[in-house]
């Protein structure tokens, strides 16, 4: 099973144990990742937000770029790369002059790309490719009895709910508990964690990542796993923050939903960059069998 | 519980401000997928002509470290009310706006529609009635936080999250910043793009923390410190990505095709 | 019947009579600029009066009008015309409409041909010159086809006298009463044990706020005595054969295991029953029932029936006590009892299937299915109905009275998400559960989330003011989601309903004890599979498909099958009843004449040409050919034949004849279209 691989821009700096956790867990699963070689930003929410021709055609070189890898699907960590790469991939494939924009300018930059790769995201490669079962038999460190609240992030599943539902999924949920560990059923798994506006509209952030570590509280979650940089960042790194603006004393660790399955996978917490983390996951570790 | 905007609606009675440098031309480019009477619009104004009612500072002209006044006339404004309403409904779903129920799923879904001038169903109201003042002024797309949880639950399938990004693209274009630091925030962003290839995190930070907001430093100090120890925020020059030269003429290419900024 | 004496040309061939020794008048039709806006109407009139064989040609704004038609007729009486064609519309829309006028002049209908020049060629461009040349085509056809046309006279047909109506909801009940106390024999069919339908279920009806069973049980009761009709309950139809006036019916009576004629629907079975824990379907799944069970006390007929999947000596064999068997004074137990098959000849069909809600878990934002005391409006019609699961009293589920209720209106209707109709009687429902709330319980918060106030009937803008009056909150806004998560104090242990206040523009929490979603009314799951067994189809939206929305909504396409009540489209109980008397009248006018006329164009097969090979026989359709036993050729039923023509093409001595329909004719249409 091979895969072009796009780890996106917060790979290298705040998201890197998203990265190295990624490789980690795929090498163990015998999933091969290849980067795509000098890839560019793909632009996120905030380039679209700026320019709109200009952002799909950025979004595009890289979809170029994993062609001319060969027939493989790309696939991506991140669910706002996510959302973007394929947004870029429906909207050419729909609208014939913005194809041919595209197509053009990539030629211009001397690239081609013929609207025909794949975007997917790691839990959808994981879950329909790989399948519970075989990730399953791989592993040996069950987290039994720890409690995961998976935090899907709002752009995994919408707008386009293409592998699991928009409002209500359980492909994470699912994958929990082939690691091993109980999912946790709260109110807050696709509910945003404010995004970008944690920079810009600090209020609206904080509150939106104090309801979802309360509900995460109340639903007695030992662990929050989750599966973008963006949302891992400002449920983790911000929650001093949120608890200087509510009072709360909130200490919940927070991973990527690759580093406890790579936990349970037999994966050491240094190799899967766990000692990189804000919030300490020292109780997740010790629940770890021998 | 809204945040109210006082100090907006005073500006709102000045005139509309709207950045277009004087001399400054715009191509009318071909853009059936994107509706751009925006830009034709403008060319064929010309020049303004009527009474003047405000002056404006643009942004643009503030980071190039003039002052520089554009005068504004109530013909300006209608047309830029104009190239609104055409831009919204011309862009791809955009028909759609006109089924809406105004049932009001999409701002009882919205996770920070509490903090908007105007609810997202208010802006589609505002727009069908043609009454742009509400809208060019408001920082509501400025909120959204691009959730997509209103346009998976709209009964009249409306795209709500693109009309707020193509209310994103034209604020900026016309330097209308709602009163927020987000408009920065993505300019920033697509600066570092464009020049590097990658958004490097830190120089993102760290630009945005200089221009905008003196006061975040202070806030962020501890987590900026965690975040560098644990090797989470590397603090070194930025690199740019061999292909940078393939961006820039994308970029250009389809910048032509777009028009300006 | 013999074919030769209906004067339908026997030997099925062209009277060989040429264009030339027939009066063929030609009319061209403007539809007022709906043809003459694109077709050069008098280029095409004098084209046509060049033509080997026409008489006159005239154009005229509307042909279909009394002038227009009288134009036809005059010229047939002093022009002495034997042959008619107009250019104009559709045969679909007014081929009867022009037949109808040669006939009163005396012209045999069939003489009379359409050439569609507008729905084939006005209407497909906008070019004027490529439609006048198409025009000049299409009536050239018609032209050349005319002379070969021969007289044909419509077939009688018996009718029989007997209706099937399917579906013993109100609609059905209501028309089978109608044709019952107007002499009829009336079968009717109810998948349910019991009759009754949905509004067995309601508690009160708005906005009278009668009670539902009140005025239901009645009817069912007077149904069930009638002497003219026939309740064949537990049952279903399987098969439908046969035309109008000539329908046979197959109709499996599914085994009860109790028998029936000794049954008194006294109930000592079900007290007696082992099982006691099967949810009941009457009850919305809020009580149980047993497995051999009563629907309701109310039931017609009030006879047991057992459940074999939940029944332990049906399923497994494995009833130790097989108690009702002793409780049963009368022995009406019968665990070897069969599925029954009966076959029914009726003339005429109505079909009232009814409705099923919308399923509510296909809307997970409102936590149906996840949330407890989140409820669907069926299910609180049985609580607060007095002979419900909890005797009538509105309570949450762990047994207290709710202090606040949210009632959230259209619930997958007017959604691209679910169904995009508007479901109709949710508005009005909506607002009788609000009343009902605080009769039941006046110190109770009751706050109605809706969209738009549809209440448009008679009385019902006056319900909903009284709603207004008695202090019920109206709060515009669709509710975006239903969520536990307490977000303040007040909020802890409740049911927050998160809405945007659209009149005030303000996003509001409302903490509620329960939540009812008016569900919309969905087609019942089956609807297509059943209406293709009685002949006809449904509309987008999953609904049986009425003839014509407006002017023949209780008709089908299939004549003789008729559709009534929630089964065509939602609607409240008032509109109901008025179509199933509209079914009602409309079986009455097909069955009241003794004999029905049908059309004539049908196949004919020689029998000297014949040569016996059979293979239309397995072709047909309709099974309308049979063999003639003496001596070994095809026939036709005339009765059953639709004209569909597979046996023309089928035979490979060419003998079936279609009449109206000849070989000739078409080849001279052919010829006809390429003259120009």
């Amino acid at each position: 099973m091979k895969y072009s691989y796009y780890p996106g821009c917060s790979a290298e700096a705040t998201a890197v144990g998203y990265d190295v956790s990624t490789r980690a867990v795929c090498a163990k699963l015998g999933i091969e990742l290849v980067e795509l070689p000098d890839w560019n930003c793909c632009g996120s929410t905030s380039y679209f937000s700026v320019r709109e021709l200009r952002s799909f055609g950025i979004s595009a070189r890289n979809l170029a770029i994993a062609q001319e890898m060969g027939d493989m699907d790309l696939v991506t960590t991140c669910n706002a790369c996510y959302t973007v790469l394929a947004k870029t991939n429906r909207y050419m494939a729909d609208n014939a002059q913005l194809r041919a924009d595209i197509v053009e300018a990539l030629h211009r930059a001397g690239r081609h790309y013929d609207g025909n790769v794949k975007v997917r995201h790691l839990v959808d490669v994981l879950v329909n490719d790989l399948g519970y079962d075989a990730i399953r038999e791989r592993v040996t460190k069950p987290l039994t009895g720890v409690r995961v609240a998976c935090y899907y992030g709002c752009q995994m599943t919408r707008p386009m709910g293409t592998f699991d539902d928009p409002e209500f999924p359980v492909t994470l949920d699912k994958l929990t508990e082939v690691a091993g560990a109980t999912p946790v059923d709260y109110p807050c798994k696709t509910k945003c964690c404010g995004g970008m506006l944690m920079l810009t509209n600090e209020q609206a952030a904080l509150r939106l990542c104090f309801e979802l570590l309360k509900s995460a509280r109340d639903s007695e979650a030992d662990v929050i796993i989750a599966a973008c940089p963006l949302c891992e960042m400002n449920v983790e790194a911000y929650q001093s923050r949120v608890n200087k603006e509510y009072g709360t004393d909130f200490h919940i660790p927070v991973m990527y939903f690759t580093q406890l399955l790579g936990l349970a996978l037999g994966i050491s917490a240094k190799d899967l960059a766990l000692d990189k983390q804000v919030v300490p996951v020292d109780s997740v570790l010790a629940a770890l069998p021998a | 519980m809204r945040f109210s905007t006082s100090s907006m609606r005073g500006r709102a009675e000045l005139g509309v401000p709207y950045g277009r440098l004087p001399g400054e031309t715009r191509k009318a480019g071909s853009r059936e997928h994107h509706g751009d009477g925006a830009s034709a619009a403008l060319a064929a104004g010309g020049k303004s002509s009527g009474v003047a009612v405000g002056w404006v500072v643009t942004l643009e002209a503030m980071r190039k470290g003039m002052v520089m006044a554009q005068l504004v006339t109530k013909e300006d404004i209608s047309r830029l009310h104009k190239v609104f309403l055409d831009d919204m409904f011309g862009m791809p779903g955009g028909e759609k706006l006109k089924l809406c129920q105004q049932c009001g799923a999409c701002s009882g879904s919205c996770p920070t529609s509490y903090l908007m001038d105007y609810t997202p169903r208010e802006i589609i109201a505002s727009l069908r009635a043609g009454m742009l003042d509400k809208i060019v002024n408001s920082n509501t797309m400025w909120m959204c936080a691009s959730c997509y949880l209103c346009t998976v639950r709209c009964p009249a399938g409306i795209k709500i999250t693109d009309m707020m990004y193509e209310l994103k693209r034209l604020a900026i274009k016309y330097n209308l910043t709602g009163g927020t630091k987000n408009p920065a925030m993505t300019k920033i962003f697509i600066n570092n793009v464009d020049s590097y290839g990658r958004n490097d995190e830190a120089m993102l930070m760290g630009k945005f923390i200089l221009t905008q907001n003196w006061a975040l430093p202070f806030k962020f100090a501890s987590i900026g410190l965690k975040l560098v120890r644990t090797g989470r925020m590397p603090l070194r020059l930025p690199r740019s990505i061999r292909g940078r030269d393939e961006l820039h003429e994308i970029t250009a290419y389809l910048d032509a095709k777009e028009g300006a900024l | 019947m013999s074919d030769q004496h209906n004067g339908n040309g026997g030997n099925g061939r062209g009277n060989g009579r040429g264009q030339r020794e027939e009066k063929i008048a030609v009319y061209v039709c403007h539809c007022g600029t709906n043809i003459g806006g694109t077709v050069d109407v008098p280029a095409v009139v004098a084209w046509a009066a060049s033509q080997p064989g026409v008489t006159v040609a005239r154009e005229y704004k509307y042909m279909c009008s009394d002038p227009g038609q009288d134009l036809i007729k005059n010229d047939i009486k002093e022009l002495g015309i034997t042959r008619v064609v107009v250019a104009a519309c559709s045969p679909t829309m007014h081929e009867p409409t022009f037949r109808k006028a040669a006939a009163d002049a005396g012209l045999n209908p069939f003489l009379l041909q359409m050439a569609n020049i507008r729905e084939h060629c006005s209407w497909v461009t906008e070019d004027p010159v490529a439609a006048t040349q198409k025009a000049k085509r299409i009536l050239g056809a018609q032209i050349h086809r005319l002379p070969f046309n021969q007289a044909l006279n419509p077939i009688d047909v018996q009718v029989n006298q007997d209706v099937l109506v399917v579906g013993g909801g109100i609609a059905g009940i209501e028309a089978a009463l109608k044709l019952a106390e107007a002499g009829k024999h009336v079968y009717m069919v109810e998948r349910n044990p019991s009759i009754g339908g949905h509004m067995a279920m309601f508690d009160k009806t708005f906005p009278t706020l009668d009670c539902a069973a009140c005025i239901l049980t009645p009817k069912m009761s007077a149904l069930g005595k009638h002497p003219n009709i026939t309740l064949l309950a537990y049952s279903e139809v399987t098969h439908v054969d046969g035309y109008v006036g000539n329908f046979t019916v197959t109709v499996k009576k599914k085994a009860r295991y109790v028998n029936t004629d000794l049954c008194t629907g006294c109930g000592a079975c079900q007290e007696a029953c082992v099982v006691r824990k099967v949810k009941s379907e009457f009850d919305q799944g809020l009580g149980y029932r047993s497995a051999i069970y009563i629907p309701f006390p109310q039931a017609v007929p009030l006879r047991a029936t057992i459940d074999p999947e939940n029944c332990l000596t049906l399923s497994r064999g494995a009833c130790k006590k097989q108690s009702c068997v002793a409780a049963c004074g009368p022995k009406a137990i019968d665990f070897d009892q069969k599925d029954e098959e009966v076959e029914l000849a009726v003339g005429a069909i109505v079909l009232a299937t009814g409705f099923e809600l919308f399923d509510c878990r296909e809307e997970p934002t409102y936590g149906y299915g996840r949330l407890d005391n989140v409820i669907t409006s069926l299910e609180f019609e049985r609580l607060s109905n007095a002979s419900g699961p909890t005797g009538g009293h509105i309570v949450l589920k762990n047994g207290e009275t709710p202090k606040s209720v949210a009632i959230l209106h259209c619930v997958g209707s007017r959604s691209v998400n679910h169904q995009e109709y508007c479901s109709r009687v949710c508005c009005m429902y909506s607002l009788k559960f609000a009343h009902l709330i605080k009769e039941h319980l006046p110190d109770t918060e009751v706050w109605e989330l809706y969209i738009d106030m549809r209440t448009n009937g008679k009385g019902y803008e006056e319900f909903y003011k009284r709603l207004m009056d008695e202090g019920v909150n109206f709060i515009r806004g669709r509710a975006a989601e239903v969520t536990d998560f307490a977000m303040s104090p007040e909020e802890e242990g409740k049911l927050i309903v998160k809405a945007e206040d659209t009149l005030l523009g303000v996003v509001r929490r409302l903490p509620v004890d329960m939540v009812i979603l008016s569900a919309g009314l969905s087609p019942q799951h089956d609807a297509k599979e059943v209406s293709q067994i009685f002949g006809f189809g449904c509309s987008a939206n999953g609904f049986f498909l009425e003839r014509h929305p407006k002017l023949e909504p209780v008709a089908t396409v299939t004549d003789g099958v008729f559709i009534c009540g929630a089964c065509q489209f939602p609607k409240d109980i008032p509109d109901t009843v008025a179509q199933a008397g509209a079914a009602a009248a409309g079986v009455l006018t097909l069955v009241n004449n003794v004999s029905v006329k049908i059309e004539p164009t049908i196949s004919y097969i020689d029998p000297e040409k014949c040569s016996g090979c059979h293979v239309c026989v397995g072709l047909c359709p309709y099974a309308a050919i049979r063999v003639n036993a003496e001596t070994g050729a095809a026939e036709v039923v005339e009765a059953a034949c639709k004209g569909c023509g597979v046996c023309v093409a089928a035979c490979p001595s060419g003998v079936p004849q279609q009449r109206g329909y000849l070989d000739e004719q078409i080849f001279a249409e052919i010829e006809g279209a390429l003259v120009v």
